[in-house]
């Protein structure tokens, strides 16, 4: 019904976050990696940057979604469940689960990826050659 | 089938990333972050409705499983044009840049 907007909010809080962080990063003289630079450690900033896409992106295609199946309508209040008092309540239900659920489960995807990421930039560089 | 369809389009463009654009030069890196979110947003869509309606989940009538495909491909080609505007406003080659230049100097 609208539960793509608790990942939308999520996705405002960490757009705000990131610009705060590369604010500071840059104040303190930590750049962004250097296209094919595998020496230098990746920003948290950069790091950010990756659960804002998956965020952002999911929002508006799951957005999509709610449009084509009439849920979220052009006009106020734009979410057609908002019309009774008994849609909000189950509107408002799927939002604090599945919503909630949504949010979580991709935060903590991103916080799997930022983890398996700081142990590549541990790792020494593999010198494999593909096809020789 | 849309969250197949998600998942298909996050592997696609995750293969994409690695084999030829490691350094997200042409933003395919953001293309299947995209993707990944939308697929894990509607695995938990998924999995709240195999909670109600059980096994009925794996065997969708045609008509419906039709409409999700419908709309799994149409959800694949708004990622592209999200992707390819972000190609085009970031311009990393420069290719709009000169057209504009080669248009203003005609």
């Amino acid at each position: 019904m609208a539960c793509f907007v608790v990942p939308a909010a999520e996705a405002v809080v960490t757009t705000v976050v990131h610009k705060l962080v590369t604010a500071k990063e840059k104040k303190e003289g930590i750049t962004s990696q250097q296209h094919g630079d595998l020496s230098t450690k990746i920003p948290f900033s950069h790091k950010l940057k990756w659960l804002n896409n998956m965020l952002w992106g999911g929002s508006a295609l799951l957005a999509f979604e709610h449009i084509w199946h009439g849920e979220v309508t052009p006009w106020f209040p734009f979410l057609s469940s908002a019309d009774s008092a008994s849609e909000t309540a189950e509107m408002l239900h799927e939002m604090s689960t599945a919503g909630v659920a949504m949010a979580v489960l991709v935060t903590g995807v991103w916080l799997g990826i930022a983890t398996i990421s700081s142990f590549i930039e541990k790792r020494p560089q593999q010198n494999i050659e593909i096809g020789r | 089938m849309t969250l197949l369809t998600a998942v298909f389009a996050a592997i696609s463009s995750t293969i994409v990333w690695y084999f030829k654009d490691g350094g997200n030069q042409f933003r395919v890196g953001t293309l299947s972050l995209m993707y990944w979110g939308a697929a894990l947003m509607w695995l938990v869509d998924a999995f709240f409705e195999y909670a109600e309606t059980g096994a009925g989940y794996f065997t969708p009538l045609p008509s419906d499983m039709l409409n999700d495909f419908f709309l799994g491909i149409s959800v694949v080609a708004l990622g592209l044009i999200i992707w390819l505007a972000l190609l085009l406003f970031k311009d990393p080659k420069n290719v709009v840049k000169r057209a504009l230049q080669k248009s203003d100097a005609s």
